[in-house]
Order: C-alpha cells, then structure tokens, then sequence
C-alpha cells in the first residue's frame, strides 16, 4: 500500500488535453486534471467510452502532446522539455495497450518483441545479455520459453497480453499505464492476466495507473478509483469507500448500473440514468453531468466544479456536496 | 415435447470445413426453450455459441454445415423446410440481434425506412398509412421519438442504435427473439438501460428469447434458464437458481463464477481457471475441459461424460452419477 | 505465475538465438508451396537467361535484315517462326524485341517505382502542407489519360529508348505515391508504433523498422504487377507507332505489323502474342505468390 506522506511520485497539475477538429471546433479531451500518484499504489480510471481515459494515460507519457498543464516527475515539469529529452524518461514510464492484437508489429518474433526496447536504449552492452534477460521475463510473465521464435499471430489474446507486459517491464519501469489491459480478453483469461498484474506489481513494487470501464475489475485491482465523466474527474477515493459510498450521482448510476452475478437483486430494476454520453466539444463551464443529473439545480452551471474533499481521502466535484 | 416449449434443439451438431481443417463448432447439444422465458447461452469466444444461434435461423457462414440433430420450432423441424419456407420465419417468427450495433443498420436509409421494410415483406397487405403507423409505435415501444424515423443511423449513438436493431427485430412480433450478445459493444449505463428495455418488452410482447452473453450479470438480471457451453458443449443447464444458487456445479462453472472479480468479497487473487480451450479442430477424446481441471482424474481424458439429470438441472460431468449426485471421491481430492 | 504449470525449464541457449535472416527464408519457403507462381518463377528465370544469351544464339543482322524474296514464309527448319513481311526472321525478332520491351518495362516499372514511392513518403510522413501540394500535383496528373498523356510525352520528345522510359514512369508513378502514402498514414496509426514510441523509438528507427518492414510486402506485389502491366502498356505504344523507331524490334510493334496478315499469315502475329501473354503471366504468377508468402498471417 502506497505511503501517502511521502512525496507523490508523478503529479498531473490541470492537466488538458484538446483535440482541433475540422471546423475549428475544440474537443476537450482531458479538461484540468489534478491527481497524486504515490509509490507502489493503484489508481484505477474508471468512465465510459469517450470521457478520456485513454488520453489521459497516453497524455501523462506524452504519446499524445497535451495541451497544458504540468506532468512532475522526479521535481521536474516533463511537459516542457523536448521529446527527445523525454526519451530516456519512457525507462521509467510504460504501458500496456489495450489490444494485444494491435499492439505487437506482426512482423516480429516474441523475442524480438520483448526485447526492442532494451535494444533501443542499449539497457545492456551485448546482445545476448539482451537476449537472456528478454528470456527471463518471458519466464516472470509465464510465457514458455518454447515460444520465443513464434510469431504472435501464431499465440492467442492471453499470450500476446503477456508479450505486452514483458516488453512493459523490460526497461524495469517504476510506473505503468494499463490502457484496458483485459478488455479485449475472456472471462477465464482475463482473470490469469489480472493475477499476474497484482503478482507483478507487489513482487516488483509497481505503480500502476489502471485504466478500465469495467467497474468489479477496477474495484478488484485499485487501491484509489479516480471516475472519468467528460474529460474530468468527478470522484476519486479509495477503492472500498467508492463501492460503499459513493457520493457523486454518475458514480451512483454507474454503481446501479452493474449487473451482478447475484439473483437476489434479480427483481430490483437497474437505477437507469437518461440520456446517454455526449462529446465534450466546446464545452461550457459547469458540470457536465447536469444535463443527465436528476438532482440538477441552477447553480450546477456557470461554473466548474472543483474537487472537494468531504471526508479524508473522498474527493466529489458536485454541488452536492461542498 | 410439451406444449409449453417453442424451440426444442436435439443433438445439433454443427462443423466448419474448409480444405485445411475441419472446425468442430458444436457438437451434440440439446436445447429446450419454454414459451415466454429467456434461455441464456453462455460462454466464452469460440464456445460456439453464435455458431448455434446461427443454425436456428440458417444463416451460417458458406463454411458452416450442420451435419447431426434436429430443431424443432413449434413442432416443425427448421433443418426440413426448404429456403423459401425458412425466409417466412425468419423476421416474422423469428429474429435475430447481432452484437455490433454499429455495422447492423444500412447507413444510407432512414431508420424509419428500414423499420418499414421489415414490415412490409411480411404484411404486404397494410396500406402506406399503417405500415408509417407501425413504424412510430415500435420506435416509441423502444424510447425513441417517432419523430426521429426520418434521421440515418449516424445521427444516432451506439446505444440509439442498438435500439432501432431491437425495434427492428421486434417489428413483426415474432415469437421468438435471438440476441447475441446485444450489450457487449454498449457502454455500462446504456447496457443498463438497453437490458431494462428488453426485459419490459419482453414481459409486454410475450416474446421467448435465446440471450447469448458472456456475461454471468446479464444472465442473473434476465434469463430463466441457462446453459453453460464450452468447446461445443452443452456441459452445464438449469434454471438460474440452479445454476446460481445450486451446490453442485460443472468445475468450468465453478471456474467463470471464480473468474468474475466480485465486488463483495475482498479476496486479492482470483480464481482465474488455467490454460485454454482445446483447439477446435483436434478436440480431445474424453472431456473437453480435463485439461483445465482441478478435479481431472483418469477417466476424464479416457471418455466423455454422460448427462446427470436431477430435475430441471443438468450436468455433464464425471464427478456426478446420472442422479446428479457427487460421487464418492477416493482417488482424487475434492 | 507460470503459465499452466508448463513453464519450460531454461532452454539451451542457442534457442535463444533470435532469426533475422529467418524471414527471406520463410517467406521463400512459403513462396516455394504455391505450385503456380513456382511455374511462373522458372518461366521467368528461362526468359531472363534467354534474352541474356540472345547475342550468343543469334545475330542481331537477322533481325533486320530483309529478304524480300522470301517475306511472310512459313515456321520452318532454318526458320522457327517464320518471316516477317519484310522477310526478316521473326525469333530473332522476337528475341532481340523482348531485350526491349521487358528491358523498358522493368526499368520503367523501377524507376516510377522509386519517384512514386519517394514523392509518397514524403507526403505521408511530413504531411500538412507538403502533403497537400502533393497530392493536389498528384490530383491534376491523374485527371489527364494515361494513354493521351504518354503519347503527349513521346510526340513531343520523340520515340526513343530514354523518352518511352520517362513516359511510362510519368504514366505509372502516381499509383505508388497513393500506395506508399496510405501505407504510411495508415501503419503510423497503429498501435504497435505507438508502442514503439512508447519504449523511446525515433521517428527514423520507427519507420526503419516497423513501417518500412510492413509495407514492403505491399510495394514489392505492386511492383511486380506493374511489370506486366507495363509490357502490355508499352506494346499498346508500339501498336500505336509510338515506340521504337523502325527497324528495331519490339513487341507492340511486331504485332502492329502482323495485323495486316492475320488471315494470310497468323504465325506473324502468333509468336510474339505468346511472347508477350507467357511473359505477363509469368510475372503476374510470381507477384500473386509473393504476396501471399509476404503475408504474415497465412505463415503455417
């Protein structure tokens, strides 16, 4: 469990991220994000399609350029300094993409694969050292080493997941981006894949920023459950107080929203919200939910909601609860 | 077969050939769905559960044959009506929702247009006026103003969508609904409200549905009965308190329910089951889950199971006598 | 955390040993399987070192030599394929006509290949503003027929050797600055680049090593397919009067003299027709295999 009276390890300071669409029009991706991420903590990001969880992630390893704000690292503003500089910096910073499909060149082996990062930072002065500690993290993912020479397309989901998290750790990162890691897995798989991550993470003392739309997946994994609604964070609290408490009303429809493998809540309806998820183009300032919201009241627009914190470590950005 | 039942598949077999291999998609399956309830299929990708949905309606891929078994939809053997009889129950007696509500509409007709076609092939008797008047009552039956039926699917989001393909299966009344896995390209507020959608529906209309899902959730929100596919087989069928509530399980059903994180219990590791489903095209000789499973003795990779029946629940499974009773456990832990 | 309990011991270590050079050997392995583009493989290797030996075998003399004498004789003995209309030995004809035309047809196919694939990448990868007056370049050039535009091209600098190379790259360029471009575009959206950016890659070893590998399979195909097109193309040209000048022998022209004799002497049309179809198959065999041995996804 992370120790929260020590320095953060990354800090995101209004982090924005805008995309210019055709026509002028602003899409505000990621729109003033603040977080703490301690050593050897969870964060999970939780949120439906198109609230930007995904840039946020790419964001903070400036895969994608944001717009502004600060991304500390080590002391240092690493949104100011050159890609080039940054470079050193990804040893530290990784991911790990969401479709193990897409995410592997189709033209390279396993081996190959795991070991391209080591290759490019020249992380050990032979080749075959490379090579050897390339195989040892075939062996920590659980990947028989018979596999090496294998194209990936030649493996199922599962397995490339793993060649993913090899190649994730092979640079020894300190903080890891999971962009939906089991999402595109089976149930059965998808749980292999989940042990392994908590397996690495403690073994390795990992930080891990948890990226998912899967809410028993990032109740399982988190230690901290940030909740993404168009571009913001609308809640963010430790993981067991945002499943008993939540306080925000789209973290309370997305709770009621879960079907539960359980029939004694076969007869309860689902606490439908209305609506469904615009896009944050040319946003105005206020809450974005409001339009979906069942408790809107006039003062929800005008202005944005900052983050309170209404009880120790339970931050909710709602008129609400001030 | 009783009355009461209104699809009754028997044994289906169903393989996929092509000059390289020959896919065992399903193989020997029985299926029994009972008049106005919701029988959910489920299981993981490559189970073979669309593969059986596909049968029902006829529509399998060029490489697909159905090569055993019959499926009788009330009373009539679909495998014996010839192509021009089947397209008469496809639509109006039976319809079908695919997953990707994103690819099921023609993007350049209206929604309204392609409600008014589905109608239209099978009462080609209404006059202009009422087929517009069916087109805006199904629209309203599914949340959307009728207004909107002169908008195309792009102006439409991907839960909207979803709707006009329930509306447009459900234009005819059929009576009997296939979905296969609607909400699994659906984000989790709009899945909540689609599946609300379904189940009033379905309670209003009196439509029988076969729901695939992977989904245990969905399962203990709206069917009434389920059965459990793996590699092609039926290894595990009951009602859902059989199967939700029951003791004695299927060890594959044991392993997706320890799969599912919950969000209940505070256990750190789940009970995730190992390995991967056998390669379709070379299935093992005795039970096709052995190779996963914890409980795995000798005779599971020497035979296959036989069915334990007791009551509506069923397994298939050497742990339990025909009686649905474990068996005395000797050599193996339990 | 192993895997099913079936992590393997370590392995000895020239397992390890990762394959680059693997990858021509598995791609010829696959190509090998493909009985029709092994046809089309050893035709072309017979026609390469049969045009390569046509000095040694016969005299270029005998193609253009006329004997008036004996014009529009049959195939016989002394002659294989026959006389022409100006009694000039037709094999010869046609073997000394194929040095041409395939000779232009695979520098030409080359050449675009190399402007077209270029002028692509530039556009694709710089974008913006480059890539706008590229393609609106591109857009006008495409507007006017090939046909009209590469007879435009020789009317005006005339019939020569370099003059029908130039037109022919002019006529063929632009389908591989569309090509290499959207390759391009399209692979740098890919996930896998992302991924190798994310591990620290320069844009030059990204495109070196993920974008170049990947497109290559694509490029190679085309061009092998355009090498057939272009024997077609340019025989059209001769048919025309628009290749080379009189008396050099070439496909298209050879073709162009024999219509007149279809009905009194089929032979003159016959032999260089064949020429030209085993030729185009040939190459159009070998390009279908190359692109299905070049596919990552059919490797069994």
């Amino acid at each position: 469990m992370a120790n929260h009276d020590t320095e953060p390890l990354l800090q995101l300071k209004d982090l924005k991220t805008y995309f210019k669409l055709n026509g002028g029009a602003m899409l505000h991706a990621v729109d003033g994000i603040n977080l703490d991420i301690y050593e050897g903590e969870t964060i999970g990001v939780v949120g439906e399609s198109g609230c930007g969880k995904s840039t946020l992630g790419r964001s903070i390893l400036r895969l994608i350029e944001p717009t502004s704000g600060q991304i500390i690292y080590k002391g240092e503003d690493v949104t100011k300094i050159s890609q080039r500089k940054f470079r050193p910096l990804r040893q530290d910073l990784q991911i790990i993409f969401q479709d193990p499909y897409a995410s592997i060149d189709p033209r390279k082996s396993v081996i190959e694969v795991i070991a391209e990062y080591m290759l490019i930072h020249k992380t050990y002065k032979r080749r075959a050292d490379i090579y050897n500690r390339a195989a040892e993290l075939m062996d920590l993912v659980g990947l028989a080493r018979r596999y090496a020479n294998m194209y990936p397309h030649e493996l199922d989901g599962g397995r490339r997941q793993r060649i993913g998290i090899a190649r994730a750790l092979s640079l020894r990162p300190k903080f890891i981006v999971c962009d939906e890691p089991v999402s595109a897995l089976d149930v059965s798989i998808q749980a292999q894949i989940l042990n392994l991550l908590m397996d690495l993470g403690d073994e390795l003392g990992l930080t891990y920023l948890f990226i998912t739309h899967d809410l028993s997946v990032v109740k399982h994994i988190s230690d901290r459950i940030m909740v993404m609604y168009l571009g913001q964070a609308v809640e963010i609290a430790p993981s067991e107080e945002l499943f008993n408490n939540p306080l925000h009303p789209y973290t309370q429809a997305l709770l009621a929203a879960i079907p539960e493998p359980d029939l004694s809540k076969r007869d309860i309806p689902f606490k439908t919200i209305k609506g469904e998820v615009s896009s944050p183009i040319n946003v105005k300032p206020g809450c974005r939910f409001c339009k979906r919201c069942e408790y809107t009241k006039p003062e929800c627009e005008g202005t944005n909601k900052p983050l309170n914190e209404v009880l120790p470590g339970h931050f909710v950005a709602c008129e609400l609860h001030k | 077969m009783s009355e009461n039942t209104i699809l009754n598949i028997k044994d289906l077999s169903v393989i996929y050939k092509t000059d390289l291999e020959t896919v065992e998609a399903v193989n020997g399956i029985n299926i029994a769905i009972k008049r106005k309830s919701t029988f959910g299929l489920v299981g993981e990708t490559g189970a073979g559960k669309t593969t059986t949905a596909r049968s029902i309606i006829r529509l399998l891929p060029a490489v697909g044959h159905v090569t055993g078994g019959s499926i009788e939809f009330e009373g009539k053997n679909l495998r014996e009506l010839s192509e021009e009889e089947m397209r008469q129950y496809r639509g109006e007696k039976i319809a079908m929702v695919f997953q990707d509500p994103m690819t099921s509409l023609n993007p350049v007709m209206s929604v309204g247009d392609q409600i008014a076609e589905t109608i239209k092939i099978h009462n080609p008797e209404l006059s202009k006026e009422e087929v517009e008047q069916r087109v805006e009552s199904t629209l309203a039956m599914v949340g959307i103003l009728p207004s909107r039926k002169i908008d195309y699917p792009h102006q439409f989001s991907g839960g909207m969508k979803q709707r006009v393909i329930i509306a447009i299966a459900l234009a005819c009344e059929p009576d009997l609904l296939i979905a296969d896995e609607p909400t699994t390209a659906l984000d989790v507020t709009i899945q909540a409200q689609v599946l609300m959608m379904i189940k009033d529906l379905r309670e209003r209309l009196g439509t029988s549905m076969l729901m695939i899902t992977h989904d245990l959730g969905i399962v203990a929100k709206i069917c009434d009965d389920v059965g459990v596919m793996y590699a092609g087989k039926i290894v595990e069928s009951g009602t859902v308190q059989d199967i939700f509530e029951g003791k004695n399980h299927h060890p594959y059903t044991e392993g997706l329910f320890g799969s599912i994180p919950d969000l209940k219990s505070k256990a750190k590791r789940l009970n995730a089951i190992p390995g991967l489903m056998p390669d379709p095209t070379n299935l093992p000789k005795g039970c096709a889950f052995a190779e996963r499973c914890k409980y795995a003795k000798d005779i599971c990779f020497q035979e296959q199971p036989k069915i334990s029946v007791s009551g509506t629940h069923k397994l298939c499974c050497h742990r339990f006598d025909e009686n649905g009773n474990k068996k005395e456990e000797n050599n193996g832990q339990s | 955390m192993s895997e099913n309990g079936t992590t393997a011991a370590p392995v000895p270590q020239e397992h390890l040993e990762f394959k680059r050079q693997n990858q021509f050997k598995e791609v010829w392995r696959r190509f090998r399987k493909n009985k029709g583009s092994m046809v089309g493989l050893i035709l072309l290797v017979i026609i390469a070192l049969l045009l390569i030996c046509v000095p040694f075998l016969v005299d270029y003399e005998d193609a253009i030599t006329m004997n008036m004498s004996m014009k529009l004789a049959k195939p016989s003995a002394e002659h294989w394929f026959g006389l022409d209309s100006y009694g000039r030995d037709l094999l010869a004809r046609v073997l000394y006509g194929g040095r041409t035309s395939i000779g232009i047809a695979v520098l030409a196919t080359l050449s675009a290949c190399v402007v077209g694939s270029t002028l692509g990448a530039v556009a694709g990868y710089f974008g913006c503003m480059v890539d706008s007056i590229i393609m609106r370049a591109l857009d006008i050039f495409m507007s006017v027929p090939d046909i009209l535009f590469t007879m435009a091209v020789v009317f005006a600098l005339g019939a020569n050797f370099v003059n029908l190379l130039i037109a022919l790259t002019l006529a063929y360029f632009t389908n591989y600055v569309r090509l290499v471009r959207s390759q391009i575009l399209s692979l740098s959206e890919l996930e896998y680049v992302e991924a190798a950016r994310a591990g620290g890659s320069s844009s030059a070893r990204i495109i070196l090593s993920h974008i170049f590998p990947n497109a290559i399979g694509v490029i190679i195909v085309n061009t092998t397919l355009n090498v057939a097109k272009i024997i077609l193309y340019e025989s059209t040209l001769g048919f025309l009067g628009l290749g080379m000048p009189s008396p050099a022998p070439e496909w298209g022209q050879i073709i162009s003299d024999a219509r007149e004799y279809m009905r009194t002497a089929p032979h003159m049309l016959l032999f260089p027709a064949l020429a030209i179809v085993i030729t185009a198959c040939s190459v159009n065999l070998v390009g279908d295999g190359l692109r299905d041995a070049l596919d990552p996804h059919l490797k069994s």
